[in-house]
């Protein structure tokens, strides 16, 4: 068991050092002078020299990297290009809203893409299993961002009930956060689907019939929780590039969240942040993804040995 | 021998066309044959657009501004007073041009990748494959936001940025493909003739993954449709002023308390046509290859 947890993290540290790697090179890829994109067109050449030492780029390459490196395990991510404020303050202040909002998400999608799941399997075929699967469908198919919109043009404009965004309010997480969720929900509802009508194929399902249960304590106690863990995993897996929609909702809804900072440092080219967060949502990802893989292979037996 | 061929083919029964068994399956599908219908019919209006849209797509009417749908604007107009229905038309040109072009460079690159990774294996299927992990810790459109942030805004760069974002998973997709089709006997044949890797890499095992090449192609499309509809939504795609389906809704976004249509629509376009793709890919798939579900 142990064997099992620590081979899966060992994996993971080369993954985690070529990510690193490649968000390091993200600035040396940029065609041209960055210095000069950063200082704009009319800069003299002494405030592009001068932003280019405070992005570091007139060092050597190796120094680079050894002090980006070094950065990293002191969580000193280096300072702004525009207005100077250092990385980690920048960031800090936005980590709430998104947590919220992904937090948030998680829960309309698992609760609604489990229950869609679930009745469309029960009802397979019926006028029920249609409808879940044209909202699943409909849930991978739709742009979010124009799903906000919508959601804002009915329920803030049209009948007033919700704000149309900022985050002054509880209130104003419900539509963003169900807009962020809408995917993730159509993909768990099509796989629970899947994952019951299996389950319900099987032997124990029947002979649990035969014994004359209840058809609720059929589906709830042998069919459902046997594909729990196949649900869960899912959930898991899901979950981790979940907050990568937010680039998308806080920009509809106006969040003041890391997504929103990715998408207005990319216009600012304020590179060291750009920086800072792809690589805080990809070791987010990488992560999330591993300890979903650990839990699982902790439940699941069955897998541990391969 | 001539006869004994042709008694054979009265006993035996005819064997049937591989198409014409898959066009027999397909045609049940009904969703999967509306949507192929659609895509047909969007694309064909979409080549004709320019000779067939009832109004210039750029030609300012300040008259009509921001008018809702009518009998002579069918979808209302934009903040300059533009036909939003020919827009969209036209504009259809532009989107699913950048869907496709991306797919099938991402589509080609991914292939060529994951058949190699999957046919020599070593440290070529090694390399190939902790790259595209590397890739995948980007997820969703992360990755296609990190190359526009390398390279800058545009359209040409949005199709670089979503054939980047489509590499990965073709990649790991062909690869599984080819590792299944290796070990098929007729392969084994080929190479017990001395057929060279070149031959059976592309004559024997590639046809074998083409199923699912397919499938995956036209699943992609839908993806990069909404891939490049969300760059361009966040300000990294098109130029404004150009009628693309992604741009569109973004400047429709500022009038959106007093002319919801001008969002409503190209979202609906958007929407449905990619619905159209997946629902296609889906029924590709359970044709194709009832194996993957």
């Amino acid at each position: 068991m142990g064997r099992y947890v620590l081979k899966r993290l060992l994996n993971a540290i080369p993954l985690l050092f070529a990510i690193s790697f490649l968000v390091f090179m993200f600035i040396h890829l940029i065609p041209g002078d960055p210095a000069r994109l950063v200082a704009g067109i009319d800069a003299t050449k002494e405030e592009v020299d001068l932003i280019r030492e405070q992005l570091g780029l007139n060092k050597p390459l190796l120094v680079q990297y050894l002090d980006y490196m070094k950065g990293l395990l002191t969580f000193d991510l280096g300072d702004s290009v525009k207005g100077g404020m250092s990385v980690a303050d920048m960031i800090a202040p936005r980590f709430k809203p998104t947590i919220i909002l992904t937090i948030l998400s998680i829960f309309w999608a698992t609760l609604f893409g489990i229950i869609i799941g679930i009745v469309s399997a029960v009802k397979r075929g019926k006028i029920l299993d249609y409808f879940g699967m044209v909202i699943a469908i409909s849930g991978i198919s739709i742009p979010s961002f124009w799903l906000g919109l919508l959601l804002i043009q009915v329920f803030s404009v049209n009948l007033g009930w919700l704000p149309t965004g900022g985050v002054s309010t509880w209130q104003s997480y419900i539509l963003p956060s169900i807009t962020m969720g809408a995917g993730v929900m159509a993909i768990l509802a099509r796989f629970t689907r899947s994952s019951m009508l299996e389950t319900m194929r099987e032997d124990y399902v029947r002979t649990a019939r035969a014994k004359g249960l209840g058809e609720m304590l059929v589906i709830g106690r042998h069919a459902f929780k046997n594909s729990l863990i196949q649900v869960v995993t899912v959930t898991g897996l899901q979950i981790g590039g979940l907050l990568t929609g937010s680039v998308l909702v806080e920009t509809v809804f106006s969040i003041p969240g890391l997504g929103r900072l990715l998408v207005d440092s990319i216009n600012y080219r304020d590179y060291k942040v750009v920086q800072a967060l792809l690589l805080f949502f990809a070791f987010e990802y990488v992560i999330v993804n591993l300890v979903v893989d650990v839990l699982y292979g902790v439940l699941n037996p069955k897998i541990r040995y391969n | 021998m001539a006869d004994l061929n042709h008694a054979a083919q009265e006993v035996l029964p005819k064997p049937k066309s591989k198409i014409k068994e898959f066009i027999r399956k397909f045609l049940k599908r009904k969703t999967a044959v509306i949507s192929a219908g659609f895509i047909v019919l969007l694309v064909i209006a979409a080549i004709l657009s320019p000779y067939i849209v009832p109004y210039n797509p750029d030609m300012a009417d300040y008259n009509m501004l921001l008018q809702g749908p009518s009998a002579s604007h069918w979808w209302g107009t934009d903040e300059f007073g533009r036909d939003v229905f020919s827009r969209l038309l036209v504009g259809a040109r532009l989107s699913l041009s950048v869907a496709l072009l991306s797919v099938i460079i991402g589509t080609a690159v991914g292939t060529v990748l994951g058949l190699f990774a999957g046919y020599y294996g070593g440290w070529l299927e090694a390399l190939v494959m902790r790259g595209c992990d590397i890739l995948f810790s980007f997820p969703d459109i992360l990755l296609a936001i990190a190359v526009v942030a390398i390279i800058g805004p545009g359209v040409i760069n949005v199709v670089i940025a979503v054939a980047v974002f489509t590499v990965p998973s073709f990649a790991r997709i062909m690869r599984s493909a080819t590792l299944t089709v290796k070990e098929s006997l007729y392969v084994e044949v080929a190479r017990s003739l001395g057929c060279k890797n070149n031959r059976i890499l592309w004559i024997h095992i590639f046809p074998g993954t083409i199923q699912s090449m397919i499938v995956n192609f036209t699943m992609r499309i839908g993806t990069a449709i909404l891939a490049a509809a969300s760059l361009s939504f966040l300000g990294f795609g098109a130029n404004v002023t150009e009628p693309d389906w992604g741009a569109m809704l973004s400047q429709g976004r500022n009038y959106l308390n007093t002319a919801p249509h001008i969002v409503l629509f190209p979202g609906i376009l958007i929407f449905v046509t990619v619905l159209a793709f997946n629902l296609l890919g889906d029924g590709l798939r359970d044709t194709l290859d009832p194996k993957i579900k």
